[in-house]
């Protein structure tokens, strides 16, 4: 049980380090750590995210507090959360303490401009997923070679609902600025009428 | 700063980080005027134009917005203990509302309505990452090299099983070089 803490702890931390851009940047990231760590699957991690945009807080501690109760109850959460969290308290505190001009200087500029880009990258390599998962029937774990056994039979798996629901919401955001709150309740209403036909 | 009036400081970090956890949905961008209303106009914690500089800078190091915006007020306003009690504050509403959920959530789903709802809000979700992309993609990619570099990483996401941590490492160093070449030749 203090394994899972540590490990809890430790790959959180990882996860915290490494969220650059905040918010959706660090969907990918989440995702292969905690699926690769079996505690949660993928499609779990989708609903997740739906979750964490109807409740309160950032997905990235929404996220560890989640796998943390699924895998160690509420200590678990918490070790996770706090694991989720610690790196930026460091990093924060050490820039309040000593620079206001932190975002001023020269190198963290210079690698800004090389991992803005990256994570747009990211994003998108995880919304090809999550649409992927979303828009086939066949069970996905992600971005790994699964892809081609579903484009290969694309015919038979294709999954047109999702497909209607996913230009429906697109049309919502893009046109109408609708609040993704209200989003994710249309899409779910959708969900419900389609799916029961 | 006498014990007392710190004491009373730290309450109100608390107190007021806890009700921007409460009340931010979606979190990121959306929190901003939120956490400038309560920290600028209400309680004067920050000068207006500091607030613009905080925000900056709580964006290009690691985390999110709204916790390492109240690690950094809280430390402003109270030192280290500031600190503390104001990232506790923030994380405290979605720590216990995702608990509750996460224990009751495969129940929840296992009835087939809901089934069907989560069938539905994934492609939601699909829509609000596309949504996002497009948004951030303006502000984040700003030349052919910029370009290059998504279109590698989202390459290599997609068909490897290679660490984003380590596709953010090579492209912070593939910044760092392009900047320092771009400098060296004066372009």
């Amino acid at each position: 049980m203090h394994k899972l803490f540590i490990d809890l702890l430790v790959t959180f931390f990882k996860i915290g380090l490494f969220t650059i851009g905040g918010g959706y940047a660090m969907i990918p990231l989440i995702q292969q750590e905690i699926v690769d760590h079996g505690w949660m699957t993928f499609k779990e991690t989708v609903d997740m995210i739906a979750i964490s945009e109807m409740t309160p807080g950032p997905f990235a501690i929404n996220s560890a507090t989640f796998a943390g109760v699924k895998t160690g109850g509420i200590l678990g959460a918490a070790f996770a959360t706090l694991g989720v969290v610690l790196p930026s308290f460091i990093i924060v505190v050490l820039v309040a303490k000593y620079s206001t001009r932190f975002k001023d200087e020269p190198v963290v500029q210079s690698a800004l401009y090389g991992l803005r880009p990256a994570v747009i990258g990211l994003i998108a390599a995880s919304a090809f997923s999550i649409a992927t998962a979303s828009f086939f029937t066949l069970p996905v774990n992600g971005g790994t070679f699964q892809m081609f056994e579903i484009f290969r039979d694309i015919g038979k798996t294709v999954n047109f609902k999702s497909i209607f629901i996913f230009i429906v919401a697109m049309t919502a955001i893009i046109k109408y600025k609708v609040h993704p709150i209200l989003l994710i309740i249309l899409s779910g209403v959708l969900g419900i009428i389609l799916y029961a036909i | 700063m006498k014990a007392k009036d710190r004491k009373a400081k730290v309450i109100k970090l608390f107190l007021v980080f806890f009700r921007i956890g409460a009340f931010t949905f979606g979190g990121g961008l959306a929190m901003i005027p939120f956490i400038k209303r309560e920290i600028v106009d209400n309680n004067h914690w920050i000068e207006e134009e500091d607030i613009v500089d905080i925000f900056a800078i709580v964006q290009s190091v690691p985390g999110v917005i709204a916790v390492n915006s109240a690690i950094f007020v809280g430390y402003r306003v109270a030192g280290l203990l500031g600190s503390v009690v104001s990232a506790l504050g923030v994380v405290l509403p979605s720590f216990v509302i995702i608990a509750i959920i996460a224990m009751f959530f495969s129940t929840f789903k296992s009835i087939p309505v809901v089934a069907n709802a989560f069938e539905g809000i994934s492609a939601g979700v699909t829509a609000l990452i596309v949504s996002a992309l497009l948004n951030l993609r303006k502000a984040s990619i700003k030349d052919a090299y910029g370009w290059l570099i998504a279109a590698c990483v989202f390459i290599i996401m997609t068909v490897t099983d290679i660490s984003a941590v380590y596709l953010l490492l090579a492209s912070a160093i593939l910044g760092l070089i392009i900047s320092y070449v771009r400098r060296k030749k004066g372009w």
